[in-house]
């Protein structure tokens, strides 16, 4: 049993449109590090220098890692492991 | 306020339920709510809204509705192509319910109108389209302490929750930090398929009429996922952030900025 990574729609096309895929246990940064050698891009888009980007939230299980140990915060096999960016979409269409 | 006999026909479903009541009805038609952007998710909301007879609707847009917009943004209609699209909501809610006072205003957003748009409402419901009104909208809202909820859709997925200031979180402990510009794609270039703007429409809505009423329980300190495509929704945690800039124990940002430098325009 392994830890299971929700991937958000927008960074699907990386994971060749899969939702959940696994992820290995240890700490987030380590997790991330380790979804870039099987999904080449990933880790860029949701980190930067080891810290995860501030418009992108992680949470293990329900809750947010920045209010646990960060990217240090451990995660082990049956965790679920959320990626969540920020999306705008609503309705006023933008002008160019 | 004593009911008519059309009001008492009209709402009856609402007047039947013990969390309503006539008591409730009333406070939904005095009730005042601001909703930002007559788009994918203002229109739902201030359908079900003005359906529930929630007595004055706030609505700003600046643009007028276009071919394009008519895969989900069920207030406006081929009929009313070209026209503003607060004037195509206002005539569509106000058919739907004459107890509805639609006040549109045809401007941008900015930081220089947004607290006199809101000051006189009772809760605001953001549908905007892109970060700098999500921020601004939320700065303004934690700065006159009213309540939020925010809704926002991308490709198939959605995310609600409702921003109570000096109690829960605020969009700020959320996402600390706005996406650089061209770094998360907008619904024109991503695409959004038209009925989840109904789902998430619907369930700002329903948090409205909740904050309202005072029933039930709002999505405070949480935000809820919903995926289209795997018909899943999920909720995670929002812890408030003591070291928040706009509503932590030391603000830094005290003043209402426009943040749109470097993205594209309301």
């Amino acid at each position: 049993m392994a830890v299971k990574v929700r991937i958000p729609t927008p960074l699907q096309r990386l994971t060749q449109g899969k939702e959940e895929v696994e992820g290995k246990s240890g700490t987030v940064i380590n997790l991330i590090n380790d979804l870039e050698t099987r999904y080449p891009g990933i880790a860029e888009r949701i980190s930067e220098g080891g810290k995860v980007r501030r418009f992108v939230n992680i949470y293990v299980n329900e809750e947010d890692i920045r209010f646990l140990q960060a990217e240090q915060t451990q995660v082990k096999d049956g965790d679920e492991v959320s990626i969540v960016p920020a999306i705008a979409g609503g309705g006023i269409t933008v002008e160019r | 306020m004593e009911f008519t006999e059309d009001q008492l026909q009209r709402y009856s479903r609402h007047i039947i339920l013990p969390e309503v009541g006539g008591k409730g009805q009333k406070k939904l038609l005095n009730a005042k709510v601001f909703i930002i952007g007559a788009g994918g998710l203002g229109c739902p909301v201030g359908y079900y809204l003005a359906a529930a007879g929630v007595g004055t609707i706030g609505m700003i847009d600046n643009d007028t509705v276009e071919l394009s917009n008519l895969q989900r943004q069920i207030a406006h209609s081929t009929r009313t192509l070209g026209m503003p699209k607060i004037d195509s909501a206002k005539n569509t809610f106000e058919a739907l319910n004459p107890d509805v006072k639609v006040v549109g205003i045809k401007e941008r957003i900015s930081k220089d109108n947004i607290k006199d748009l809101i000051k006189c409402y009772d809760v605001v419901v953001d549908g905007s389209d892109n970060f700098p009104t999500r921020y601004l909208v939320n700065d303004a809202c934690v700065m006159l302490k009213k309540p939020l909820v925010s809704g926002a859709i991308l490709r198939f997925e959605g995310q609600v929750t409702t921003i109570l200031p000096g109690d829960g979180h605020c969009y700020r402990c959320l996402f600390e930090e706005m996406p650089p510009a061209g770094l998360v794609p907008s619904c024109q270039e991503a695409g959004v398929i038209g009925a989840i703007t109904g789902v998430v429409g619907s369930l700002q809505a329903l948090e409205v009429v909740k904050l309202i009423l005072g029933k039930g329980e709002v999505l405070k300190n949480t935000l809820l996922i919903y995926d289209a495509l795997r018909t899943t929704f999920r909720r995670v945690k929002i812890p408030k952030n003591p070291d928040c800039p706009v509503c932590g124990s030391k603000p830094t940002i005290t003043e209402l900025q426009d943040y749109d430098a470097g993205y594209c325009r309301l």
